[in-house]
């Protein structure tokens, strides 16, 4: 991943602040919705919620819906989501494509 | 095995497989413009699956009908055809669809576009690539997709979901 001027502004400005290198911490280790994250410090839900959104905007943390949660999780465990649920449908795509080689084959 | 590649894009949430098959592509594209033979490969074999309406033409659907073959639970999907050239392209949409065969739009659906290319020597290249549009949509897909019987125990897909 290359990164250009700007995004390796928003990248250490997100990383300056004491509270959001904080909730990445947290994020890392856990699974925490946004509310969750909210109770661990002394601020609104509305200041934690922007400490999120600029984390998320140095493309440092995600935030995932999950029911009615918002699930706040590092870039890394959102591409491993990607593998894994992709995994499903390779696994679909690939017994599909094995039974068009048999019927293909009961043609000749 | 036909699959001669896949490859998977984790950030545009995109799946390509790639496989190779014996045959000439009009042999190949008969296996998606056949009702008959279409529906011999599309589910698993421990749901039988039925074309009900077939029209492989730019703006025409398709609805078919999966029965499980041990609970008999019934489940309808509905193809919009977005794009076709024949024998070479296809770009479908495929969505979950109620009992009645109307769209569920409801339901997250997925886009796939099929590419056949014969090479000398009367072999074919069909190439798939599935565009998911979320994660969410995604993980919704396969708490549904249990139509799709390959994670047939209700568990198995709890373990997916908890993995994550």
């Amino acid at each position: 991943m290359e990164l250009d001027g700007e995004e390796v502004d928003r990248l250490f400005h997100a990383l300056a602040d004491r509270t959001r290198r904080d909730i990445l911490a947290q994020a890392m280790t856990g699974d925490h919705s946004v509310s969750a994250l909210a109770r661990r410090y002394p601020f609104s839900f509305a200041a934690v919620q922007k400490h999120v959104a600029v984390l998320e905007k140095a493309g440092l943390v995600t935030k995932q819906k999950h029911g009615r949660e918002q699930r706040v999780v590092t870039n890394i465990q959102a591409i491993e989501r990607a593998r894994t649920l992709l995994d499903h449908f390779e696994r679909l795509w690939v017994e599909r494509l094995e039974r068009f080689e048999a019927v293909l084959e009961e043609e000749d | 095995m036909p699959v001669t590649s896949i490859d998977k894009d984790l950030e545009a949430l995109t799946l390509t497989l790639t496989a190779e098959y014996d045959a000439e592509a009009k042999q190949v594209w008969e296996l998606w413009a056949n009702p008959r033979k279409l529906e011999r490969w599309w589910g698993p074999p421990t749901y039988p699956c039925t074309f009900i309406e077939h029209d492989l033409s730019v703006g025409g659907e398709m609805l078919y009908k999966m029965v499980g073959d041990e609970q008999g639970d019934e489940h309808y999907g509905r193809w919009r055809i977005l794009a076709v050239d024949s024998p070479n392209f296809i770009e479908i949409q495929d969505v979950f669809a109620n009992d009645d065969g109307s769209p569920n739009d409801d339901l997250p659906s997925t886009r796939f576009e099929v590419m056949i290319t014969e090479r000398d020597g009367g072999h074919t290249r069909m190439q798939t690539v599935s565009f998911f549009g979320s994660l969410e949509a995604m993980e919704q897909m396969i708490e549904m997709g249990m139509v799709e019987g390959i994670e047939a125990a209700a568990g198995q897909i709890d373990a997916i979901l908890a993995e994550g």
